[in-house]
């Protein structure tokens, strides 16, 4: 009877380890899964996907013969941007020892290869562009690495993850890592994992980018937003990459 | 001032006679709804697409009127019968002097 | 003889304008007790005119659950063989809770096949949303979802 009685409880305590060493290392998961049914089959469904329309700009503007050095983005890189397969996934990285995030280096081709002034942040163009690109890698693991160039940007990026900030003195882990999967309002809190930008999000009716949701995440805890096209940002940007690496990119996703 | 954008049309290109086809057509447009602010409090105008029409060998099949609550980048699927080879003319019309047209071919056997 | 003859008139008159008011009345107080908002009610008129509205034949679907309502999968269906003689002449969608309650109105055609239409709408709020269609015989039929809609966290504005 004793001896039943502590097998019991070492069965006990053992099941109870696990389940809450399985509640503590939760497997990664895109804020897809958490969508409802129907915004899920918008993102599935190209025909349908809102992001479309950028999509179909982008292939556009990757043709347009341009500028004092009338080159195209097809001049270099081919007509069908298949050259682009792989590239989305690599981004953020460090080029020319500068950090650069794949608008940032889309307009750094712009102005140096192209002799035209860079686009703003969040126009129609850098998007349509930014997501044609992306696109093309639809499907691939994300592919960002700690490598020895990165390695002080991906520690700043850590770092501004898991630092407290804004009047509600929140980081982004205490949210997105202790509290995901559980709710804020009517919506559930995702691991943050940017899998499918630029995404057309629900909430703003057009796409838009990881910086552009990063800066409402900063708004929403009060806090003073990091500027577009900004080392913080780019930072904070390589290491969520870095985050989600082996997870497959779905741009153009829709989020709400 | 007249302004025009994408449009998207999703169908089959051949059918069987009688056969119900469904269209898909979606077009680029933001839907301003005109209740929303700027940064400033002012009002942001009324844009949006008011009608969108389908033709099939020049006789008008389906219509539909559009207003505010249209989700951006408006789309409708809807139905048809495959009576006849030919053209389907679609056209969309707006505030702002908004037209956009496309078109498709369909071959029923 | 004719001021007898116009007392008369006017006496039937009164009794039919009464009846008609009767009758106006009993189709208004059911939708008044179902629709909450005036504007919504007032849209609904001006489609139905001093028709009846019937209940069934038209099924309505929308997600129980909206995340965010700027952009709602809405699918509407009339049960209708959609042949010459008996088609879905029109089908009107109203949100009761949007500023302006009409949303969307598709008109059909014996043509058309089936009186299935999907399209996508904006939900301001939670809020029972109207499907409406119009029979070539002249009879209204209708249908209506309440729906729950939230807004998602962490927007620009604060």
């Amino acid at each position: 009877m004793r001896i039943i009685r502590i097998i019991a409880c070492c069965i006990g305590i053992a099941s109870a380890y696990l389940v809450t060493a399985d509640a503590q290392t939760p497997a990664r998961q895109s804020g897809y899964q958490s969508m409802s049914a129907e915004n899920k089959a918008l993102q599935d469904d190209s025909s349908a996907n809102p992001a479309l329309f950028w999509l179909m700009d982008g292939q556009t503007l990757w043709k347009e013969v341009l500028g004092p050095k009338q080159k195209s983005c097809a001049s270099c890189h081919g007509e069908s941007a298949q050259s682009m397969k792989g590239v989305a996934t690599h981004y953020p990285k460090v080029i020319i020892g500068k950090l650069q995030t794949l608008e940032g280096q889309i307009n750094q081709c712009r102005a140096f290869n192209q002799g035209l002034p860079k686009f703003a942040y969040e126009s129609k163009e850098l998007l349509a562009l930014t997501a044609f690109v992306a696109t093309q890698s639809k499907g691939s693991p994300i592919a960002v690495d700690e490598t020895a160039v990165n390695r002080v940007d991906l520690k700043k990026g850590h770092d501004w993850f898991y630092q407290r900030m804004g009047q509600l003195n929140l980081s982004c882990a205490q949210c997105h890592e202790e509290r995901a999967g559980l709710k804020l309002g009517g919506s559930i809190i995702p691991q943050a994992h940017p899998t499918g930008y630029p995404i057309y999000r629900i909430e703003w009716q057009s796409l838009g980018s990881l910086e552009r949701r990063l800066r409402n995440c900063m708004n929403g805890v009060r806090a003073q937003p990091f500027e577009y096209g900004s080392t913080e940002m780019a930072q904070l940007e390589l290491f969520l990459m870095w985050r989600a690496r082996g997870m497959p990119l779905e741009t153009p996703a829709v989020r709400p | 001032m007249s302004k025009t954008s994408r449009t998207v049309i999703t169908m089959p290109d051949k059918a069987k006679r009688g056969e119900i086809i469904e269209i898909r057509a979606i077009a680029q447009h933001d839907m301003e709804t005109g209740f929303r602010y700027d940064q400033t409090g002012k009002r942001i105008p009324r844009d949006i697409i008011r009608n969108f029409t389908c033709s099939y060998g020049g006789v008008e099949v389906f219509k539909a009127d559009f207003y505010p609550g249209v989700g951006a980048n408006p789309m409708v699927i809807f139905t048809t019968i495959a009576t006849e080879s030919g053209t389907l003319q679609f056209e969309w019309t707006g505030d702002d002097g908004y037209e956009a047209l496309n078109q498709a071919q369909i071959t029923v056997t | 003889m004719s001021a007898i003859q116009t007392k008369k008139n006017v006496g039937r008159r009164d009794w039919l304008t009464q009846a008609l008011l009767l009758g106006v009345s009993f189709c208004l107080q059911p939708l008044l007790a179902l629709a909450k908002k005036p504007e919504a009610l007032e849209a609904i008129q001006k489609i139905i005119g001093s028709n009846a509205l019937n209940e069934g034949k038209v099924k309505l679907v929308l997600p129980p659950l909206i995340e965010n309502g700027n952009l709602v999968v809405l699918k509407v269906g009339v049960d209708n063989p959609m042949t010459e003689q008996n088609y879905v002449k029109a089908i009107h969608i109203i949100a009761e809770g949007n500023p302006l309650p009409n949303v969307f109105s598709a008109y059909l055609t014996p043509r058309s096949g089936t009186a299935n239409i999907t399209t996508r709408v904006r939900l301001a709020e939670s809020q029972k949303v109207w499907a409406i269609a119009q029979l070539s015989d002249g009879s209204f039929w209708q249908s209506s979802v309440q729906t729950m809609v939230t807004t998602s966290a962490c927007t620009e504005e604060p």
